[in-house]
């Protein structure tokens, strides 16, 4: 067995758990396997970990993995993942979602979380649509696509996952899609060193649904358009507005340092007891 | 056992709520601002820092909830309290803690209803949401205070059975009790019994998180300790992982129910007042209790052999000691302030030996003791 496959082995609860649910060529594998290599690279003990997810096709994850692993109600990750880390804060929370669940059902949740800026990194796979439900139109499906629920055409305008959690107060928030499997695995690492609500975007393809349904081909077709519509941020930074009309960026959008949620009410818990504000 | 006196107090019962969850070992509190459970939220936001706790305003009460699971799973004691529209709302996450069976503690102080209905005013309205609300079969602890020493003591109780159990507890509470203030003689710590949470003991390789066991309760671990497993909404096997096998599925929501349904008596908590040799009945809980307690004491000032059963636990409904009364009494009366939630429940369970009457009332005011006595005039 090569050497990454065996890593990953070494994380999945492979005697327990398998087959898997997803579809072949389903884009939700890879960031899996992103994920765990990001995660051995940090050398996080499995106990430390807890794994937290909405539902959806990728919120199915967790339960192929061996750490502590919450598949919670869908939209809801997020508040689960908040009361784990205030509880316990040495914990390592990593949230998993789809589009739907993150900024759809769970879109409220998603903004506060960043805003309270809760120790966590939330990463979410976006391939445009409700895959576990047929194939519907999302909050980040293209004006204009086609979906289970938008035959005709989808009238609504998408917004940008990353750009909300810029804009909401995230730490730090990455960019990738599955096509850059190594730069998703940096990000992840990078996420996870950060101190604060760091959100990790995966542009995702789900071939079986939003692929068939656009005519846009096979998992295979789906990556090389991730491949071709995708340019980093210092590429991007050399180009014209027309030119990045049709593209999105990838890398790091923002990396800052704002004082995490459980700082500030450490020193709630200061002042709780009587001890002189500074 | 002689209880020694800490100290007297005058509380409302919302606080003697928040004093309960403290010493029940609640360190954690999510919620969302709503009347008239507002004030629990607030002296948590005071007291929960100072003893190393955390509270948190959450966004609306569905994360409140969920982050209350968290918590929970993490290993801390957690609550939240709501009334009406926030409880409605934590439907969805209620029933994720019955199936993924995470202590907690949910206080729903009610108000009329339904929807925004009447925020400031008490009614009892909420019975079988408490008991239905969330979809699917389940079962469910509720508790029913009528006092603010009752406010405390229960809490601790909802506490202690949420950890015993391994179910979400819920405190139904009304704007009348929420809001009323009582002189309380709170005790000593040593002398409140307090339960916790049985964790595994076997090494994790041998744990298994969701094992049948005698009493229908598996050990519980806490998220970081050793002991990884998964957590979900799904139906699932022993180990956690979703199944739709259907013998899995019907032993797993079997047990759910066995858990409660064999520990009954463990869950009969209420007050027989003048009850042995009433002839008429009152069965009542919550504010209409204490109406029905004065009720029944001019009764027998003039000569009628009046008695009450309250009922504090109000799920699962105390059938053995409402049949008892519904055996001997001739006329049983349960005045209530909605159109006949628990009524319904004594009607079932009657067998036809009684005569049933109901008071009900619905427009935001109490059920006053002359109402009662006015109902037992007319019917005994
Ligand atoms: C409250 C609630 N509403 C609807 C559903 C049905 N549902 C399950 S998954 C899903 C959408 C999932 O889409 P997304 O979050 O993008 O995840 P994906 O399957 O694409 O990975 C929906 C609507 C549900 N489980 N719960
Ligand atoms: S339905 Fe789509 S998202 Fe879900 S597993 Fe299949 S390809 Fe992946
Ligand atoms: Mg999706």
């Amino acid at each position: 067995m090569i050497e990454v496959t065996k890593l990953i082995h070494n994380y999945l609860r492979h005697d327990k758990k398998f087959p898997h649910v997803w579809c072949p060529g389903c884009g939700i594998g890879i960031m899996l396997g992103a994920l765990i290599r990001a995660i051995d690279h940090r050398g996080y003990q499995k106990d430390e970990i807890v794994l937290v997810s909405g539902i959806g096709c990728t919120g199915r994850l967790p339960v192929y993995v061996d750490f502590n692993t919450l598949h919670t109600t869908h939209g809801r990750a997020l508040t689960f993942a908040t009361g784990i880390k205030l509880a316990k804060p040495r914990l390592k929370v990593i949230v998993v979602m789809g589009d739907g669940d993150a900024v759809a059902i769970g879109g409220n949740h998603f903004i506060h979380a960043a805003r309270r800026n809760i120790d966590l990194t939330a990463i979410i796979l976006n391939n445009s649509v409700y895959g576990m439900t047929g194939g519907q139109y999302s909050p980040t499906t293209p004006y204009g696509m086609k979906t289970a629920t938008s035959v005709y055409s989808n009238v609504e305008h998408s917004f940008s996952i990353s750009e909300l959690a810029v804009t909401a107060g995230a730490v730090f928030v990455g960019r990738g899609t599955v096509y850059h499997a190594k730069l998703l695995e940096s990000l992840m690492e990078k996420a996870f060193q950060k101190v604060g609500f760091s959100v990790v975007e995966t542009i995702s393809h789900c071939h079986t649904q939003f692929g068939r349904m656009n005519r846009m081909g096979g998992a295979v077709e789906m990556m090389q358009w991730q491949r071709d519509h995708a340019v980093t941020v210092e590429k991007a930074a050399q180009m014209t507005e027309e030119e990045l009309k049709d593209k999105f960026k990838i890398g790091v959008l923002i990396d800052r340092n704002l004082p995490p949620y459980q700082d500030e009410y450490d020193k709630i818990r200061r002042w709780s007891k009587g001890v002189e504000r500074k | 056992m002689k209880k020694k006196a800490l100290k007297e107090l005058l509380l409302q019962g919302n606080e003697a709520v928040v004093e309960g969850a403290l010493r029940a070992g609640c360190r954690f509190f999510a919620g969302y601002p709503i009347t008239p459970a507002t004030e629990i939220s607030e002296q948590l936001s005071v007291r929960l820092p100072q003893v190393d706790g955390t509270f948190i305003q959450m966004e609306d009460e569905i994360a409140s909830l969920g982050a209350v699971i968290g918590a929970s799973l993490a290993g801390v004691k957690s609550m939240t309290a709501t009334s009406g529209p926030g409880f409605s709302l934590m439907q969805e996450n209620l029933g994720f803690a019955i199936i993924a069976e995470v202590p907690c503690v949910i206080v729903n102080a009610m108000r009329g209803g339904p929807s925004t209905g009447l925020p400031t005013s008490p009614a009892q309205s909420d019975v079988m949401q408490a008991r239905w609300g969330t979809h699917g079969d389940h079962p469910i602890i509720v508790l029913c205070p009528s006092t603010v020493r009752e406010c405390f003591d229960l809490t601790i109780k909802a506490f202690n059975y949420s950890e015993k159990y391994r179910i979400p507890v819920i405190l139904l509470i009304d704007e009348v009790v929420a809001h009323m203030r009582e002189k309380i003689t709170i005790a000593d710590d040593e002398t409140i019994d307090i339960v916790n949470r049985v964790k595994p003991t076997v090494p994790p390789e041998w744990y298994i998180p969701f094992e049948d066991t005698p009493r229908g309760v598996p050990p519980m671990a806490d998220f970081g300790e050793g002991y990884r497993y998964h957590v979900t909404g799904l139906t699932h096997d022993v180990r956690g992982f979703p199944t739709s096998r259907p013998d899995e599925v019907d032993a797993f929501i079997r047990r759910l129910f066995r858990k409660v349904s064999q520990n009954f008596a463990d869950f009969q908590i209420g007050e027989h007042y003048h009850i042995d040799d009433a002839e008429v009945a009152i069965i009542a809980y919550g504010c209409v209790a204490r109406s029905a307690r004065r009720a029944v004491a001019d009764c027998r000032d003039k000569g009628i052999k009046a008695g009450m059963l309250k009922l504090n636990t109000i799920w699962p409904f105390m059938r053995t000691d409402v049949e008892k009364v519904l055996r001997q009494a001739k006329v049983v009366i349960v005045p209530e302030m909605n159109m006949g939630q628990i009524s319904r429940e004594v009607k079932r369970v009657n067998k036809g030996s009684a005569k049933i009457f109901t008071i009900n009332r619905v427009d935001g005011t109490i059920i006053t003791p002359q109402e009662i006595m006015g109902r037992i005039k007319e019917v005994f």
